[in-house]
């Protein structure tokens, strides 16, 4: 007999969505002086969540006017100990509202329930708690005796991970003294909202977080804006040219989280089963809408063929629908764009030859999902195992020696990260310091811990966000 | 197909009078287990919700799957009587409950066991030196057909862990081999004592070393070592009898034994038996729950579900 999973969605009574939204300037929610607005819809049913306004340059400037006078005032003059207190005051707020949270996060971004409540949202909690505990102690940290904060940093976030990737920016740049405005993602501002109200919760002085909604435009005034000190961006690879480009012969300083096509590597003595499980959340994690997420699958050829069974008979599990199920292992894509990108290149690659397998799921009516896709018979020249995808489909390669593993996994413009799955040590510390990758994991796979740094090589960007290496994305370095 | 192409066609075809060397090439060459992911998959698995008919279902299907066992010194017949006719009426108030699925004793209560419940239930016998195994061959095969002589239709044997410790693949191999020719019609039930095992790639290797040697379901504990059974350890199981059939396309049955108290805990068992070995093994055919006070929570859950309150303890029979 087979058990059939009676639906057990997530409640929803937790969150409490506004009609409309204003923006966060200075300690308060205001509204934008030309008075645009845009929607936000739930990627899952299509229905539009809320109202969010689009910051036009005049609050641009307000906020960044509003950051430097934190800046100068309270948050660069304030003991590190001090500036400690209201972080650890906000990690403990997140954990409190971590349902909240959650729910909101997987209405706004389409990622399932399972996630945001076991992955995202304990990681944006623990993101807050590791940097308070920097605060007070950065003469420590390896990076000089003459520790100085930047002053204004402009942040601008993805929509694949809305609140961590806050996290990620938002809590080194407040330990070490700077204080920020932050633009997130078009499609995903709920989580940041959310925020803002967290941050008036811990009575956080007005002006050290700012909060803009707003789609490119906004986020390409508020990078060119003469009183912002530094940059930091996580997001395509084409964005981050035209900020490098924009950021070129300025004070400003610059940080990049950029993309990623990264190789999940296979050796014949791997433990299979957990390799599955690797290749599973290497790529279905978030349905692969993930910056490192491991889009190149690299098999031993003498276990290619079962490995390949395996993982379909594997993926024949996964339930796809209502992401706030909380049996749900693969949720809706972002937005009808992301939709698209990913569906052209689903083309390309039957196209180009490759064989597809994709997974048999039911396809809600409504909203926008891609079944788990898998591509066989590959080859390197192959689109769709060089470009990112940014979506749930996996291109298996093949590999018969180390040296050729380590070959074509570098073979890529992008080195963000790299999965390593074999039972023996030596030959994975071999393949470890031969890879170019920001991030090698080891009989895992997209594993985050905030005292881990995290970040690329070549076109993947600069720069590290996390561990004490985070600290120094947003200290000047200089000699006393 | 699957992974199992990853073990050597030998492993479907080990003969009892394989070689230890012969054994230890066949065991070592299958895949290793990651400890770190194995425990996070039954972590994940643990985490599905189940609830309103799906949950209904899976406490029946728990029930129907429950191996009620006694299996203390202080045993007596009326002791046994009691639980038989429990296993047979779980709940007296309502018919609708399904009787469990057999009841395991010692091979000496067989008879009495099966006195009772005649041949509506299974009668399980623990035998071969339950529970440390520490005996000669003889006295375990004399063990055996003592209790299939008075009424047994299940063996539940142990094997020789300090055999398989010490890698001699061969002595295990064998002492199973023998116990199974002398079951004859009777099922046998591997015992791996996996809490004496310790690693992973034991409870691999043992569950492979036994499906070779004629194991009709491999068993994790016999609830008298610390841990008994737990969520990676069967997903382990799983995974090789998965595999096992899928090599020969024979099916073999998982049993955890120990620790399972709550119907909360039954149900995620029953998820990872659908989610790795597959629908195929959810049945009393294939999966057991060697368990005593397991049952009560199942019928307390049960009942909650039917009529909206928690009852209580009271509400249910103790043995």
């Amino acid at each position: 007999m087979s058990l059939e999973y009676a639906p057990a969605p997530e409640s929803t009574d937790v969150v409490d969505i506004k009609a409309h939204y204003g923006l966060f300037i200075d300690g308060e929610f205001v509204e934008p002086i030309d008075g645009t607005t845009f929607t936000t819809i739930n990627p899952a049913t299509e229905g539009v969540l809320a109202e969010v306004s689009e910051a036009g340059p005049q609050d641009v400037a307000r906020a960044v006017r509003a950051a430097t006078t934190a800046h100068t005032r309270t948050w660069a003059r304030m003991p590190g100990r001090e500036r400690s207190k209201y972080l650890f005051r906000i990690a403990r707020l997140i954990q409190e509202r971590a349902r909240e949270l959650a729910v909101l996060e997987t209405l706004d971004s389409g990622k399932p329930i399972r996630e945001s409540r076991d992955v995202d949202i304990p990681l944006v909690a623990a993101h807050f708690f590791y940097y308070a505990g920097w605060a007070d102690k950065l003469e420590h940290a390896g990076l000089g005796t003459s520790i100085r904060p930047y002053g204004v940093a402009a942040q601008i976030i993805p929509w694949n991970f809305p609140l961590m990737m806050l996290a990620w920016k938002i809590a080194p740049a407040l330990a070490t003294g700077n204080t920020v405005v932050l633009k997130p993602a078009e499609t995903t501002p709920l989580t940041a909202l959310a925020f803002a109200d967290i941050c008036q919760q811990a009575d956080l002085p007005a002006g050290v977080v700012n909060i803009l909604t707003g789609d490119g435009t906004t986020g390409r005034n508020l990078v060119e804006h003469p009183d912002v000190d530094k940059v930091a961006f996580t997001g395509s690879t084409e964005v981050g040219r035209a900020i490098q480009r924009a950021v070129a012969g300025t004070q400003k300083g610059l940080t990049l989280e950029l993309g990623g096509k990264a190789a999940n590597i296979v050796f014949d003595d791997a433990p299979i089963d957990e390799a599955i499980e690797g290749i599973v959340n290497g790529i279905f994690f978030n349905q692969g809408q993930v910056c490192c997420a491991g889009s190149r699958l690299l098999v031993q050829e003498s276990v290619a063929d079962q490995v390949t069974e395996a993982l379909t008979q594997r993926l024949r599990t996964l339930r796809l629908g209502d992401p706030l199920d909380k049996n749900t292992d693969i949720g809706a894509v972002n937005s009808a764009a992301q939709h698209a990108r990913i569906t052209e290149y689903i083309t390309a690659g039957e196209n180009e030859g490759a064989r597809r397998w994709t997974a048999p799921c039911a396809i809600p009516e409504r909203g926008w999902w891609i079944a788990p896709t898998v591509f066989t018979e590959v080859s390197t020249a192959h689109r769709i195992a060089r470009e990112e995808i940014f979506g749930p489909v996996l291109a298996v390669l093949t590999f018969r020696t180390p040296d050729e593993a380590v070959a074509k996994a570098n073979n890529s413009p992008y080195g963000l990260s790299a999965g390593i799955w074999s039972e023996k040590g030596s030959r994975t510390l071999w393949m470890a310091q031969r890879l170019r990758a920001g991030v090698v994991w080891a009989n895992t796979f997209n594993r985050f811990d905030p005292a881990s740094p995290f970040g690329g090589f070549k076109e993947s960007g600069f720069g590290r966000e996390g561990g004490r290496h985070g600290l120094s994305a947003y200290i000047r370095s200089e000699v006393v | 197909m699957g992974v199992t192409l990853l073990v050597p066609d030998a492993a479907a075809n080990i003969t009892p009078d394989a070689s230890d060397a012969g054994l230890r090439h066949v065991l070592h060459a299958l895949p290793g287990v990651d400890q770190v992911g194995a425990e996070a998959r039954a972590a994940m698995l643990a985490s599905r919700s189940i609830k309103n008919e799906a949950k209904r279902t899976a406490i029946d299907l728990a029930i129907s799957m429950v191996d009620l066992t006694t299996l203390e010194g202080a045993d007596t017949p009326g002791k046994v009587q009691a639980m038989c006719a429990k296993a047979l009426h779980p709940d007296p108030a309502d018919d609708l409950v399904p009787p469990v699925a057999a009841v395991c004793v010692y091979g000496d209560m067989a008879g009495i066991a099966r006195a009772v419940v005649g041949d509506r239930l299974h009668v399980a016998a623990v035998a071969t030196a339950f529970p440390s195994g520490r005996a000669a061959l003889e006295v375990k095969l004399a063990d055996t057909a003592a209790a299939i002589e008075r009424g047994a239709d299940e063996i539940d044997m142990v094997i020789d862990r300090g055999a398989f410790l010490t890698g001699d693949y061969g002595t295990v191999f064998e002492q199973i081999a023998k116990v199974k020719q002398a079951c004859g019609d009777a099922h046998l039930k591997v015992i791996l004592e996996t809490g004496e095992l310790r690693t992973l790639d034991n409870v691999r290797r043992a569950s492979w070393l036994a499906m070779a040697a004629g194991a009709d379901f491999i068993k994790t504990s016999t609830g008298k070592i610390s841990p008994a059974a737990t969520m990676p350890v069967t997903l382990v199981m799983l995974e090789a009898v998965r595999d096992w059939h899928q090599r020969t396309g024979r099916r073999i049955g998982v049993k955890p034994a120990g620790g399972i108290r709550t119907a909360k805990d039954a149900i995620r068992y029953l998820v990872m038996v659908q989610e790795v070995a597959g629908p195929e093994w959810l049945t009393p055919d294939l999966f057991r729950f060697g368990a005593s006070s397991l049952l009560n929570d199942l019928l307390l859950q049960r009942q909650r579900m039917a009529t909206g309150n928690y009852s209580g303890p009271d509400y249910v029979s103790h043995d």
